[in-house]
């Protein structure tokens, strides 16, 4: 009973609180006020359903237990399957199999749209390796997406480099941005360290619209061709496929490359940076070392992507990589899960292709997107797939040496 | 006629910089409290303006006075905005302390799009002209207009606020209270100061800074937008940063010399880079002397 | 409301496609551009224009017996949709495009309908490279592009106005920053002096450094490149600073009412150039009184440019006989179409001949033609 009172009361608060904003608005040209009471009644019914909600989760989180968590059979079971290398073996050949068979099958737009999907799972899991990794929040990741992007548009346009000589200085020059940002920023943390990456982030998209004579400023780079098949002339739907495989390929080179250095030396001193620095310094870590290649691997595949981006728009210009890109790639690796793979590319997935397929929901893609950063923070900070650590159990251990003793 | 364009670009830059101080004093009292960057304040200025707008367009309909107009919007933004500002808190932060710093810093960011988004889409995404409520001075021609009507009352308004806000600070319990928290929250707290209560009264305080700082611009770009929180916040950071985050009168300064550099950069230089420059200064602050002008360097604790 | 409007009007179509009953498949033609989002304004009459030249002609049974369909596509003016848009649309097998609206769009789309040699008209884009460099043979336009704009404000500015220094500034966006500099070359190349020219931020929280430069330099004219929020709040606070006797002059991005209602009596003297004002003609007034009648408003911007655009299209193909688009294209080069902004045909490169430009002046609170125009060749 106390708590419905209290809901009602959060929810009446919230009604005066979203007032003026939700229920009037105003034309100060045609002098007409609109009301929406129905905005405030309709808000105010979810306040209150959350704000039971809300109690109930935090009084699962204060008691120790997972906010969203299944019943434990089917997390047993579910876990069992997971265990169960020969089902995981046969799963991931169909989303594989999946998405190597889907240009084939669906039309020219999905494929489309697939290709800019994939290309946001390659730049969150770039992003995973600074953010989810090694615990730097960097955010102005769209402007090494950028340096990648124009590295292609400027070198065709002055040089007329092709797609594969520009693909890998794409990645050279984003990790010269990486590092030469990196050095300098080594001795901050944290907030500090992220509002500089902010500001560095807006420095290079202000600094491609105002250097037109390089970027073409605000009108952009156009007509970038997309990338030749030894010499082949390819018709649209033929180059679109050939851009949807190199995009895969890049991602599955992608997973596979972080997979393998997430638990290597490297992968596992930057998880050391993450969970403490100071300790992770007193432990012989080189932490100049460790930070610079954490920024240089992640900006290098957000300058992959964004060679490959440039590709296929064929049209670049610094609108394309403001903050709120950054942002939005940012919520993936949060949504996903900081550190996992799985969770950040699924997150990406999910993120990039609902607004596409959901219209009516495009509109609210922002507001969800902040929301999400909020509330996973609150109750599921380790994401929807929370990254796996390393365990290693003695007591399975012990008692497999003891064998039969048990 | 020289000096005049000078004193001309001192003024601009001034009012221009006291704007700046205003949402720079919200940013700089909630890190001194709880080490937090509010990213999301740059938001609440820009719901100052727009609630001020809503209340301001009502009572033109009824034919108001306009200085009572402006008054009555004032108010309403300043009370509306410090109860976002305490709800900001409850929601987005409060149940994050004692997370890893990263945390609240997300949920800021977080916060901040959908604020930025929940405008927009409640209201609109063009932008909306502001009532003009500002009186016309004249004595301002006498001196040859090196500012307008809307500078000098930029000017005066801040400046009152400002010192208002030091008086609160400095003579208040309330004040006290607020700077013991923010010198050791544990003592503090040991000391009988409810330091929760300290907490939400620190956003609300700078919350409503934030607003004054939102109706301000508001009445003199005439124009309200739901992006204006973004850049304007920035610049607001930057200038905490410059002044020494943490530190009320660096604030100020930091939000002035930043006005100043910009004003004269435009007007003797160019005007191109102007955003340029101030996130240039940001970087090159935190990256050379982190704890600003006239912040005091902290040991780092284990 | 908007939206119940269009599905009334879709569902009519929809009837009379279905009334007429003919087996033959209909000729899709798409309609890509701002349908929701900030910019919805900007496409939502050009969709509006389509469709009433579309019941038109299936009214009179269409074009060789086939009806026309018209494909909508929200690209909401930006880059990266537009190319996923038209993708979708040549999934969808349209014969011909008209749109995109903005710029940035129909740059990003243009490659792709090259590709698979798609006709597409644009009523709105115009930004000059996409003629000038004659890459896109199957790209039309029936608006002035930015280079025509700049000539006849440069040209206005020297003749008329006779200025000897002049300011620039823009909001550094591709509209604005272009025009400012189109202007600034043909006018230096006349002898104009350069005062300054600058960028400034919209969302800035002032701009009274960059007004009190120009209270300082006193230049004959100011360009200003944009848009007209940004705009008005230039105007006003030049008008704050008791800037006097500088002209302004503006892209037909500063002709739209609101810029009157923000700006308010600051906005007065203000020059922007425009399509010459066409309301006397015959088939303005008809395509009027057509969108009164099936939308019930009174049509937003670019309408009668994107009914122009419809129609010339759709007569191409009528005189084609043929869903080619070579001879479509052809066709769209050689034939002349009276429409609501004149009569017009296209040249080699793309662009629409016989579309008049005007200079006006904001005079007591209204845009007044001045006697200043030009017609394109």
């Amino acid at each position: 009973m106390q708590r419905i009172l209290k809901s009602a009361l959060v929810a009446l608060w919230f009604m005066v609180l979203t007032f003026p904003l939700l229920a009037i608005k105003i034309n100060p040209v045609s002098k007409t006020v609109s009301w929406h009471f129905d905005r405030v009644a309709m808000l105010a019914v979810g306040i209150f359903v959350l704000a039971l909600g809300w109690d109930w989760c935090f009084s699962r989180k204060n008691r120790g237990l997972p906010v969203f968590s299944l019943p434990q059979n089917i997390t047993a079971r579910m876990s069992a399957i997971a265990n169960n290398m020969a089902l995981r073996r046969a799963s991931l050949f169909f989303i594989v199999g999946a998405l190597v068979a889907m240009p084939l099958t669906s039309s020219l737009y999905q494929t489309n749209i697939m290709i800019s999907a994939l290309l946001y799972v390659m730049l969150a899991l770039g992003l995973n390796i600074v953010v989810g990794l090694a615990g730097q929040l960097v955010l102005g990741y769209a402007a090494f997406y950028a340096v990648g992007a124009y590295t292609y548009g400027i070198l065709f346009q002055h040089f007329g480099l092709g797609f594969w000589a520009c693909l890998p200085l794409g990645g050279v020059f984003a990790v010269l941005f990486g590092l030469g940002l990196g050095f300098p920023v080594l001795r901050l943390r944290g907030d500090y360290l992220a509002i500089v990456t902010l500001g560095f982030g807006e420095i290079v998209r202000l600094s491609l619209q105002n250097w037109s004579d390089l970027t073409g400023g605000p009108a952009g780079i156009a007509n970038i061709p997309r990338p030749g098949l030894f010499g082949v002339d390819l018709s649209l739907e033929g180059s679109t496929t050939y851009i949807y495989y190199l995009v895969l390929a890049a991602v599955f080179l992608t997973v596979l490359v972080i997979g393998r250095l997430r638990n290597s030396r490297v992968g596992l001193a930057l998880k050391a940076l993450r969970e403490d620095e100071i300790a992770c310094e007193a432990m012989g870590i080189n932490l100049m070392r460790i930070k610079l290649s954490a920024f240089a691997l992640g900006s290098c595949w957000a300058g992959f992507a964004g060679v490959i981006f440039a590709a296929k728009t064929t049209f670049i210009n610094p609108s394309s990589f403001t903050f709120m890109d950054s942002c939005m790639i940012l919520s993936m690796v949060v949504l996903g899960g900081m550190g996992s793979i799985s969770g950040v590319a699924i997150a990406a997935m999910i993120l990039i292709l609902a607004p596409e397929y959901l219209r009516a929901f495009s509109e609210y893609r922002m507001l969800i997107f902040g929301l999400i950063m909020v509330l996973m923070m609150i109750f599921r900070p380790q994401g929807l797939v929370s990254g796996e650590k390393l365990t290693y159990r003695i007591s399975a251990l012990l008692a497999k040496g003891k064998g039969g003793a048990a | 006629m020289d000096f005049q364009y000078f004193l001309e670009l001192f003024f601009g830059g001034l009012t221009r910089g006291s704007i700046y101080a205003l949402i720079a004093l919200g940013y700089t009292l909630v890190y001194g409290i709880i080490e937090l960057i509010n990213f999301a304040h740059g938001e609440v200025y820009m719901i100052g303006a727009f609630t001020a707008l809503i209340v301001a367009g009502l009572l033109g309909f009824t034919g108001f006075p306009a200085a009572g107009i402006l008054v009555v919007a004032a108010l309403a933004a300043v009370i509306w905005c410090a109860a976002y500002g305490y709800t900001l808190e409850k929601v987005a932060y409060k149940p994050l302390r004692g997370a890893p710093r990263l945390s609240p810093l997300i949920s800021a960011i977080g916060m901040s799009i959908f604020l930025q988004n929940y405008v927009l889409l409640s209201q609109t995404s063009d932008f909306v002209p502001f009532p003009r409520l500002l009186p016309e001075f004249d004595f301002l021609e006498y001196i040859g207009y090196i500012m307008g009507p809307s500078d000098f009352l930029i000017l005066v308004t801040s400046t009152c606020t400002m010192v208002a806000l030091t008086c609160f600070i400095r003579y208040t319990k309330m004040g006290k209270a607020m700077r013991a928290t923010a010198q050791n929250r544990k003592m503090a707290m040991l000391l009988g100061i409810d330091a929760d209560r300290i907490i939400s009264l620190t956003f609300i305080v700078g919350s409503a800074l934030a607003a004054i700082g939102g109706v301000l611009i508001a009445s003199h770009m005439g124009q309200v937008n739901f992006n204006i929180g973004f850049l304007a916040g920035m610049k607001a950071f930057t200038a905490a940063v410059l002044g020494g985050i943490g530190s009320l009168p660096g604030a100020m300064l930091g939000g002035m010399v930043l006005g100043l550099c910009e004003s004269f950069t435009t007007g003797y230089i160019s005007g191109n880079y102007e955003d340029v420059l101030a996130f240039g200064i940001l970087i090159v602050i935190l990256i050379f002397r982190p704890d600003g002008i006239l912040g005091k360097a902290k040991v780092q604790k284990v | 409301m908007k939206k119940g409007t269009a599905l009334l009007a879709s569902l009519a179509l929809a009837a009379l496609v279905a009334g007429n009953a003919l087996a033959a498949e209909p000729i899709k033609i798409g309609v890509p551009g701002a349908h929701s989002g900030d910019l919805a304004s900007y496409g939502l009459p050009s969709l509006n224009a389509a469709k009433i030249v579309a019941a038109e002609y299936n009214a009179k049974g269409g074009i060789m017996g086939r009806q026309i369909e018209i494909v909508a596509m929200d690209d909401q003016c930006k880059p990266e949709l537009a190319s996923n848009v038209a993708t979708k649309l040549l999934s969808d097998k349209v014969v011909a495009v008209m749109g995109h609206i903005c710029s940035g769009a129909t740059k990003a789309s243009l490659p792709i309908y090259n590709e698979a040699k798609i006709v597409s008209v644009s009523p709105s884009a115009t930004t000059p490279g996409l003629t000038k460099s004659g890459e896109n043979p199957y790209f039309f336009r029936t608006i002035a592009n930015d280079d025509d704009q700049a000539t006849l404000t440069a040209n206005f500015a020297l003749n008329s106005l006779k200025v000897k220094r002049v300011a620039y500034i823009h909001d550094n966006g591709e509209y604005g920053k272009g025009f400012v500099e189109n202007n600034r070359l043909q006018l230096e190349k006349a002898g104009v002096k350069t005062v300054f020219s600058e960028a400034i931020n919209p969302d800035a929280v002032d701009f009274s450094a960059v007004v009190r430069k120009l209270r300082r330099e006193k230049p004959d004219a100011v360009f200003f490149g944009g848009y007209q929020p940004t705009a008005s709040k230039l105007v006003q606070q030049m008008k704050r600073d008791r800037v006097k006797d500088i002209a302004v002059i503006g892209p037909d991005g500063l002709k739209d009412e609101a810029f009157i209602k923000m700006a308010g009596a600051d906005a007065e003297g203000v020059y922007t150039s425009y399509p010459s004002d066409t309301s006397n003609l015959p088939a303005y007034t008809k395509a009027v009184e057509a969108h009164v009648k099936t939308f019930g408003t009174q049509p937003g911007s670019f309408f009668p440019n994107a009914f122009a655009a419809t129609q010339a299209l759709l007569n191409a193909i009528d005189k084609a006989q043929s869903t080619d688009s070579a001879k479509i294209a052809a066709a769209l080069r050689k034939e002349v179409v009276e429409t609501p902004v004149g009569s017009i045909s296209f040249g080699a490169k793309g662009d629409a001949a016989g579309v008049g430009l005007s200079i006006y002046q904001i005079r007591n609170g209204k845009y007044v033609e001045t006697d200043y125009k030009m017609t394109l060749k």
